[in-house]
């Protein structure tokens, strides 16, 4: 996990800005996520994004922990965030 | 009919297309390609450190090192894959070692009846244990002819053709038999627990 760059498919963040905005109503890419596990801190639009999976995965930037997870169903979007600051996803409706 | 005898013999193998399309899940299409799907970046293990381990309800945990594993008994396998994004691929040709001939070397638990998979980088996916045996799994580090890439799950990925792909973990580094179903990451983010493509088991409810 030293080269978390070194890798054909990552993009940052801001890939996620879409879904994290339909999901949170609001603007996601500049708010601070700290990582649970090594403490790194940077904006959600500047993690490692994971796109080309069955769902979304942003991680850290420093250690690869995965920070949120975002899975579209055809029942909803679910989200899952580890990743500290990182507000709560509202309740679904 | 010399002709139609010349050509039969010449077409061998191939199938008619409607015959590929008897081989392809609903909801599934074909490709040629083999797409790569990444969570995370590719780990890039030292052989010199690769363990695969079987944990768990088993007497003893059992480890191989990559030479102890390139020892064990291997086979080809011919399988169709299927992703749940909706590709499949016909006819994938593997070189690994059966799950059957891994589980030999454990004495399991009566309690045992469920397995998560796990890999470099934390990945984990849950299978239940009567859908790994019996020829159904393998854990295979060559593909095509060659050591299977990393970016398809290299040096060894678990491959459960009968079940959707990420079922099939990439960098797989051992097996953990359990008692009780432990949702792995996409099972437990509203990916199907079981996942069989023909039932069209994709998400949690299908
Ligand atoms: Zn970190």
């Amino acid at each position: 996990m030293s080269e978390p760059l070194d890798d054909e498919l990552v993009l940052d963040g801001n890939a996620a800005a879409g879904a994290l905005s339909e999901i949170y109503g609001d603007e996601m890419t500049t708010v601070l996520a700290e990582c649970a596990s090594c403490g790194q801190v940077d904006p959600i639009g500047g993690l490692l994004a994971y796109v080309h999976a069955p769902g979304i995965v942003l991680r850290c930037t420093a250690c690869a922990t995965v920070m949120i997870r975002i899975v579209h169903t055809p029942r909803g979007t679910l989200v899952d965030v580890k990743g500290k600051r990182i507000p709560p996803p509202p309740p679904r409706t | 009919m010399p002709e139609r005898f010349v050509t039969r013999g010449f077409v061998g193998r191939r199938e008619s297309a409607g015959a590929q399309a008897n081989r392809i899940p609903p909801g599934q299409h074909l490709v040629k390609d083999f797409p790569v799907l990444s969570a995370g970046p590719t780990p890039r293990t030292d052989l010199a450190k690769w363990t695969f381990r079987i944990e768990g309800l088993v007497k003893e945990p059992v480890s191989w090192g990559w030479n102890d594993f390139q020892k064990l008994p291997a086979q080809d396998f011919v399988k169709d894959i299927s992703c749940v994004t909706k590709w499949t691929k016909l006819d994938t040709r593997w070189r690994g070692v059966s799950v059957d001939i891994l589980l030999e070397q454990v004495e399991l638990d009566r309690r045992a009846a469920f397995v998560t998979a796990f890999s470099d980088g934390g990945y984990t996916t849950n299978i239940p244990l009567p859908e790994l045996v019996n020829g159904q799994a393998f854990v295979a580090y060559g593909y095509d002819g060659r050591p299977l890439a990393p970016e398809h799950g290299g040096p060894a990925r678990l491959v459960v053709p009968h079940l959707y792909f990420w079922k099939s973990a990439k960098w797989v580094r051992g097996l953990r038999v359990m008692e009780k179903d432990v949702s792995g990451f996409w099972e437990s983010l509203g990916y199907n627990n079981h996942g069989d493509p023909w039932k069209e088991e994709r998400y949690t409810g299908d």
